[in-house]
């Protein structure tokens, strides 16, 4: 089992690693981080703080993007070009596939987000320098944004199990962004009545909540971030990508591939 | 024990909007291969050959009936160590080497590191892509791409080998290596179930062949039999229209164009028709026997499908 999803694993990075398309993501998000001082010239407090918000916004963005533009293609593409095939004709099991699958996305954004992470270091230092205590805070931000990678990265897959490349990667961002709002999905709840009440409440519960694991503002003004918080967010991101993981895996068992 | 049972096999499609309407694509296959044995499925396009694959490589589930793949249920995952497959026009990742491909189907078949490292540069050897090197399979054409399909299929110990429509899309020398190396694999005594709408690729290598035709099995050959049966009639052709009426009635088929005719004649008679069409003096241009017996044997099978099937 282990040889079998490391190779899966190994070969869905190398051939995210041999896609000039994401190269050319990291070019631009370094280019966006060497123009931010551009945007702020008025005190060294904001052009931290524009910095921060603008670096880590761009970490999240961008690795959400890598996660919706090659999930959406982690299946479809290996069945619409009959890879799969000659992977389902040897022991490899579907759940195997899928999971396998899924790790190699998620390390391939694990290192984008090293890569991005030391980027968005090296422009803190060169601007605002020397780097303080609380500049390592912003590390919790970012493993935030490695956790909301997990559930977005689930979510493409389990649309990519059984949906076209359009329509998965539609409905991973539209759940995307209603997970970013879940928060005022519960507010409108909680101030609802009747039906639309509780189809509010079953939806703010069932959306991810990207809401939760957005910390960026807060690190930007140096405030701290509770340890329950990221003992919560961890074991939410874990629970939640292992949920949809099964549900990706149970229809993709039952599949008839074309 | 069989190397491949079948036994009832059905498949059936939803289509329409809803869903709610069946198409059959294959309907209660039952066929049993040696093991040893280079079985060809014959089939016109859209017969049920590529169903009748996926099915057996769990691409796709059956609607009813099972299969045993050396006496053992054919979705097991642990037959699937002993059997290769070759899709049809096979695309493989393209951003990888023919020998980091094979690395990779061997990892995923369970053939550890130090014996992928013996049988990979090996495997490459003997589908005559040792020269690949480091180059990226994009690069490949479709000749070679098809050799690395082989070459994947046999990277780890099987002992049956699935083969879909091996030779087509390639050209004429393209198909004359794919059939060498098929015929070396079944020379290593390899179990071979290919499916093909090639005649003369089913005739040069199969020990039997078993005919599809809208998803029924129509008939099985044992090539033996049908090669014994074979050049029974001979092709000849002459220049000399003229000379036609003295042999009408010894040959089948005759076409004229011109001053060339072309007819079948009967083994039997075919001494006499040439002594008639000298006497006539006709000139002769060629004889050929025909040896279109696996062709006849198709032809009589699917149109019985035809006559069964309005």
């Amino acid at each position: 089992m282990i040889p079998r999803l490391s190779a899966i694993t190994s070969n869905t990075f190398r051939e995210a690693v041999r896609d000039r398309v994401l190269y050319n993501l990291i070019i631009f998000v370094l280019i966006l981080l060497a123009s931010a001082p551009l945007f702020s010239q008025i005190s060294i407090d904001i052009e931290r703080l524009m910095l921060v918000n603008l670096g880590l916004s761009a970490i999240s963005i961008f690795g959400v993007i890598i996660a919706i533009f090659i999930g959406i293609g982690l299946v479809s593409k290996e069945i619409d070009k009959k890879t799969l095939y000659t992977i389902l004709s040897r022991p490899v099991r579907r759940w195997e596939f899928i999971v396998g699958k899924y790790l190699g996305l998620v390390l391939t954004l694990l290192t984008n987000a090293v890569f991005m992470t030391i980027g968005f270091y090296a422009a803190l230092y060169l601007y605002t320098r020397p780097l303080s205590a609380a500049d390592a805070r912003l590390l919790i931000g970012i493993y935030f944004i490695v956790l909301e990678f997990l559930i977005i990265t689930a979510v493409t897959l389990l649309f990519s199990s059984f949906s076209s490349p359009i329509f998965s990667a539609l409905f991973s961002f539209a759940l995307f962004v209603i997970g970013t709002f879940s928060e005022d999905l519960r507010n409108f709840a909680a101030y609802s009545h009747g039906v639309g009440k509780w189809g509010a409440y079953a939806a703010s519960w069932i959306v991810p909540n990207f809401a939760s694991l957005n910390v960026i503002s807060q690190v930007a003004h140096k405030q701290p971030v509770a340890g329950a918080m990221v003992l919560f967010n961890t074991a939410y991101a874990l629970l939640y990508s292992a949920t949809v993981i099964l549900i990706a895996v149970l229809i993709f068992e039952r599949r008839n591939l074309k | 024990m069989y190397a491949i049972e079948i036994q009832n096999l059905s498949k059936s499609y939803q289509v329409g909007f809803w869903k709610k309407g069946l198409r059959p694509a294959l309907k209660n296959l039952s066929l049993c291969v040696e093991r040893g044995e280079t079985f060809g499925f014959l089939g016109p396009n859209g017969a049920g050959k590529t169903t009748t694959l996926k099915l057996l490589m769990g691409i796709t589930f059956p609607s009813s009936g099972t299969a045993k793949i050396l006496g053992r249920h054919f979705q097991d995952p642990e037959i699937k160590k002993k059997i290769g497959f070759l899709p049809e026009q096979p695309y493989f990742y393209d951003y990888l080497s023919a020998p980091e491909l094979l690395d990779y189907y061997g990892r995923l078949s369970g053939v550890s590191a130090e014996e992928r490292q013996r049988k990979i540069p090996a495997t490459l050897e003997s589908v005559g892509l040792n020269d690949a090197g480091n180059t990226q399979l994009r690069k490949f054409s479709k000749g070679m791409l098809q050799r690395v399909g082989i070459a994947q299929a046999i990277i780890h110990d099987r002992e049956i080998l699935f083969l879909d429509e091996p030779m087509s899309g390639l050209d004429p020398l393209g198909r004359h290596e794919v059939r060498e190396l098929i015929q070396k694999l079944k020379d290593a005594g390899k179990t071979i179930f290919f499916s093909t709408h090639i005649l003369s690729d089913a005739e040069a290598l199969c020990d039997r062949v078993a005919v599809i035709h809208k998803g029924q099995l129509r008939g099985i050959g044992v090539m033996n039999e049908l090669r014994s049966a074979a050049g029974t009639n001979s092709e000849i052709i002459w220049q000399g229209a003229n000379a036609l009426s003295a042999v009408v009635r010894d040959v089948t088929e005759p076409h004229v164009t011109g001053e060339l005719v072309r007819a079948t004649v009967a083994r039997e008679q075919q001494d006499r028709v040439l002594e008639k069409l000298r006497q006539q003096g006709a000139v002769l241009i060629s004889v050929t026997p025909l040896h279109g017996t696996l062709e006849e044997y198709f032809l009589a099978k699917t149109s019985q499908a035809e006559a069964v099937q309005p």
